[in-house]
């Protein structure tokens, strides 16, 4: 048989099991046998590719594959789940920047007379410089060795409409001129604005704001491999990369209607930066009703249903097996106990329920907002661990808050809420939270960790 | 050429119709799995890796090379730390 008819038909069968792949991934009993069908058909794709017989030389390949793949394996197994944020943001950020080097080698040694093969490259490398440099930022701003802060500067639209117009000139002198500067220069000029636009993209943004920017660079890092199938014509490269971008978009779509804003606001508005006075007068809202462990814990023994409600503040303090515990404890106790999790709690989308799979918590048991509110007031105890906004009554009551109208998990109309925080200081989003002043509400401070832990010990003892 | 690209571009706008479709069903709880399985596939790109890597001309196999270490790191990292996820995901 012909080998590019060969090619040709395994590529069709690669794309069949990544979408039968994707599909299983939509449900926890099927998920992992999509993720593996997935994986085939990846390494259905790489296997024929290699048959090419255009390759002259298969050394080079052969070490980059073993060695990119030894580097992938010891990432993916070393990396603590608490970190997974920040892996899937720099994973995001090679897939970037290997569509970029694609699109530069194919414009590097073809002929450069066509605008539609042009134009492809144009796309690849600004997507794929875009997605790299945006990528490294969050990966910097999620391991927090960049401050996760918005940062926001005057002139700011500015300095991006310029960048974008100096993008276009490029890339028109990329299709059409190709006589201003050399087609080496306009590649590093095209490869330097796309690093620098990926890193102004991301910047502004703030930490509570990085489940839409993750998902965002996820359907860029599909859309980058997207255009290079236009470079080089290939179609399981469109194919896979469009399912991934489409996903991605869908998936950014979520997080930003769970904050009930707009994608160019979270973009653009660097959300939180400067709390404008208006907000100031609704700050003294009254005292804070502490409460020790020990109290709380008699009012746990006596509840009959706890929700709890886990937020960053239970990533950071690494207290997801303690808190398992404790729902542990109480369902013995005879109460029945739930996880509600709001879709943008953590730093990337599905973040807590990650934490708490890891935890060993039953996924049927982890419910979204719209199932709890509706009988939030048959609910004895909330525990907010590490929760702010998403909490916040402000979105339902305040109209001048920032945050209003946003979907929240309506824990005030609960019996007793139990808020787990090391300190009065306000969430992410930097807004006062009017829950903490309310009747029914209780602080817990300290530690979230020894806490839940010192509940544990008190359900034992 | 020109009839190759429309077919492309025809490609382009089932396969993002079919990923919408997959995908909005997806529950919450699935989100970071999801994501972390979709970014392997666009791994995909290590297939033009490969073609550019085995080229005559040594600019291209350099860049191409590089791309293939790259991609390849996304391919199987990707890959393996979504299952290990999926591992985590119990019912009891």
């Amino acid at each position: 048989m012909d080998t590019a008819l060969l090619v040709n038909l395994a590529y069709i069968a690669s794309s069949i099991l990544f979408i039968v792949g994707l599909k299983m991934l939509g449900s926890p009993d099927t998920a992992r046998r999509g993720n593996f069908l997935s994986s085939s058909g990846m390494l259905l794709a790489v296997l024929i590719t290699l048959l090419d017989q255009n390759i002259i030389d298969y050394k080079y390949i052969a070490g980059a594959l073993v060695a990119g793949s030894v580097v992938g394996y010891f990432a993916a197994t070393k990396v603590k789940m608490t970190s997974m944020p920040e892996m899937v943001a720099i994973f995001n950020g090679f897939g970037g920047i290997a569509s970029l080097l694609v699109g530069s080698a194919e414009y590097v040694s073809g002929t450069l007379n066509n605008p539609a093969f042009l134009g492809a490259i144009f796309l690849t490398v600004l997507i794929g410089g875009v997605t790299f440099t945006g990528s490294i930022i969050a990966y910097g701003k999620l391991s927090e060795v960049i401050s996760g802060k918005p940062y926001l500067y005057k002139g700011q639209q500015f300095v991006n409409s310029l960048l974008l117009i100096a993008i276009l000139i490029v890339g028109v002198n990329m299709l059409f001129y190709q006589g201003l500067i050399t087609s080496e220069q306009t590649l590093i000029l095209l490869i330097g604005l796309a690093f620098v636009l990926g890193i102004l993209f991301v910047i502004p943004i703030g930490g509570a704001d990085m489940p839409v920017v993750i998902a965002l660079l996820n359907s860029f890092s599909g859309l980058a491999a997207c255009a290079a199938g236009f470079v080089i014509l290939n179609n399981v490269l469109i194919v896979a990369g469009a399912l991934v971008g489409a996903s991605g978009l869908i998936l950014t779509n979520i997080m930003c209607k769970a904050m009930n804003r707009s994608l160019a606001n979270v973009l653009f508005s660097g959300f939180g930066a400067a709390p404008d006075s208006s907000n100031e007068s609704s700050q003294e809202q009254g005292e804070v009703k502490p409460i020790s462990a020990e109290d709380a814990y008699l009012i746990l023994e006596a509840a009959s249903s706890v929700l709890i409600v886990p937020g960053y503040g239970m990533a950071v303090a690494q207290a997801q097996h303690a808190v398992r515990e404790l729902g542990e404890l109480l369902e013995e106790n005879g109460a029945e106990v739930k996880y509600a999790i709001h879709p943008v709690a953590g730093r990337m989308p599905g973040h807590m329920n990650v934490l708490l799979a890891e935890a060993n918590v039953s996924y049927d048991v982890l419910v979204e907002p719209e199932d709890v509110n509706p009988i939030m007031e048959t609910v004895d105890v909330c525990m907010v661990i590490g929760a702010n906004d998403v909490v916040n009554p402000d979105a339902k009551e305040n109209e001048g808050s920032p945050i209003y109208g946003m979907p929240i998990i309506e824990v005030d109309n609960s019996k007793t809420v139990f808020v787990l925080k090391r300190s009065m200081a306000s969430g992410f989003a930097g807004i006062q939270n009017p829950l903490f002043f309310k009747s029914n509400t209780r602080m817990l401070f300290g530690d979230a960790k020894e806490t839940v832990s010192t509940l544990v010990s008190e359900f034992k003892g | 050429m020109e009839s190759q690209i429309i077919l492309l571009i025809f490609i382009l706008v089932l396969s993002i119709f079919l990923g919408v479709e997959l995908i909005t069903k997806v529950p919450s709880t699935l989100h970071t799995p999801l994501m972390s399985g979709a970014n392997a596939i666009s791994g995909i790109t290590l297939v033009g890796a490969i073609l550019s890597s085995g080229s005559s001309d040594i600019l291209t196999i350099i860049l191409g090379t590089a791309a293939v270490f790259f991609a390849s790191i996304n391919v199987v990292g990707g890959y393996l730390v979504t299952n290990r996820m999926l591992g985590m995901f119990k019912k009891k």
